[in-house]
């Protein structure tokens, strides 16, 4: 829904601390959900994160995640998928050049990154392209595994 | 423009120290000339002459022609085939790849292909939108954006490598180019964006079309201010409209253009809309060669191709210099 998008971005600031502070518990307590077992989390994890991430954000469950560095604007709402940035055909508006009806993505995403503040830890992040086979996998633990420096 | 080592007909130039590509572009640039480059119209035809032709209107007015990717989302004779065709014959092209049409694999073997063709500066753009073209009801691919190719390709050139890690045995040896729009929201994002273009490997950028020079003025001096115009070449974009009315449709269906009401205001006031549509670019040229960071102007003269040479020469912006041409 964009109303409720449109709103988490507005509340980017505490919405990140609020997200940051749960990758830093998960994180935490990743040899506990080592001993689970990560393929038998996963489906449950992902459940959770749709739910949560999909009503909050529109998120559309990439399964590698960049809320934290996008403003916290799920960039696989914009209709091109762009992950690091505006196209050059925002409207005059702001709005889409797509989808006339949406405030482009990015134009949101640069509101909320200058709530968060500090351009350089988010935006200016150069994302890598998308993994297409992480699609339906959760992002939260992907995340987990990759502070704790452990391969996929 | 000769220079001393000129090759054979169709063949590269030595790559100086400090250069990344054999090609002309990144010659002049380097050496601190004003550069101009200028969009060429592919053809909708399999006919190779049409190319030549169309190319031909440029003789000696320009540094180097970008081949367009489907611009507008519409189908078109391929950027690869057009320089194909004019690499053979010596032309400085610049190839567009646009992330709308083609995947990672795609994109990758492209890029060999041109390198191995002769083309040297390879420009990575994110398309426009299906919707805007010819087949709307098209699947748009954007496995990749403009900031993930121009590092795929950077890591191509200098890794020697492909994205999935694999080397290359001769890696492609091009000047990598980006595209930028100053005039389009979030205005106080896109130097940013521009700088984020710089960390991605882009070398040289082209503007969408300038009509409104003191947006230009503005951009470029926050541009300034990060120190970007030391670490790439910027050349605004510029093009004749051909009426008012033509300015306005412009204006209210080519997504990502902005044209001041001034401007319409001036070509609906004249006698010949034309050709004022002409010295509205020719102003707009000798003012951009003001503005410091400009290394040059880059003319999108869509079905107008035949008024560059005007504008190039009326502006004199090319000195005493004149650009390479086959059997010049």
């Amino acid at each position: 829904m964009k109303a409720v998008r449109y709103w988490s971005v507005n509340n980017a600031r505490w919405l990140r601390w609020v997200y940051k502070g749960l990758e830093t518990c998960l994180t935490t307590i990743y040899p506990l959900l080592k001993w689970l077992g990560y393929q038998r989390l996963d489906s449950g994890f992902f459940a959770v994160e749709k739910l949560v991430k999909g009503f909050l954000f529109d998120s559309k469950s990439c399964g590698q995640c960049t809320l934290g560095e996008t403003g916290m604007a799920c960039p696989m709402n914009c209709p091109k998928t762009l992950r690091n940035g505006p196209c050059g055909g925002v409207r005059a508006n702001g709005n889409c050049e797509v989808d006339p009806d949406m405030v482009c993505v990015w134009v949101t995403s640069w509101e909320g990154s200058k709530r968060i503040g500090n351009p350089e830890s988010t935006i200016q992040v150069i994302q890598a392209p998308v993994d297409v086979r992480l699609k339906g996998t959760s992002a939260w633990l992907r995340a987990v595994r990759k502070n704790w420096g452990v391969d996929e | 423009m000769i220079f001393d080592d000129e090759p054979l007909v169709g063949e590269n130039l030595p790559i100086l120290p400090g250069h990344d590509s054999p090609g002309r572009l990144e010659r002049v640039l380097r050496a601190g000339h004003f550069a101009v480059t200028a969009e060429i119209a592919p053809p909708d035809s399999a006919d190779p002459y049409e190319v030549y032709a169309r190319a031909a209107l440029f003789d000696g007015h320009v540094d180097a022609i970008n081949a367009t990717d489907g611009s507008g989302a519409n189908c078109h004779m391929s950027s690869v085939g057009m320089c194909a065709l004019l690499t053979r014959r010596g032309y400085s092209m610049i190839m567009q790849i646009s992330c709308r049409d083609k995947n990672r694999i795609a994109m990758q073997g492209d890029v060999l292909g041109a390198s191995a063709m002769g083309v040297s500066n390879i420009l990575c753009l994110t398309g426009d939108g299906v919707q805007s073209g010819d087949h709307p009801e098209a699947k748009p691919v954007f496995d990749m954006d403009c900031m993930t190719s121009l590092q795929m390709l950077r890591g191509m050139r200098d890794e020697g490598q492909f994205l999935s890690g694999r080397k290359i045995t001769s890696p492609p040896q091009v000047f990598l180019g980006a595209a930028a729009n100053p005039f389009a929201p979030p205005f106080d994002y896109r130097p940013l964006r521009l700088a984020k273009k710089v960390a991605a490997g882009a070398q040289f950028v082209q503007t969408q079309y300038c009509f409104d020079i003191e947006m230009l003025k503005d951009y470029m001096s926050k541009v300034r201010d990060m120190g970007l115009d030391k670490k790439i070449f910027i050349l605004p974009g510029v093009g004749p409209l051909a009426s008012a009315k033509s300015a306005e449709w412009i204006r209210s269906n080519v997504a990502g253009v902005h044209i001041p009401d001034g401007i319409i205001k001036r070509l609906a006031g004249a006698q010949d809309q034309k050709q004022e549509g002409v010295n509205i670019c020719i102003d707009m040229v000798n003012e951009i060669r003001q503005i410091e960071g400009a290394s040059g102007v880059h003319i999108m003269a869509y079905r107008q191709e035949e008024r560059i040479a005007e504008i190039v020469e009326k502006t004199k912006v090319l000195g005493d210099r004149t650009p390479w041409y086959p059997n010049r």
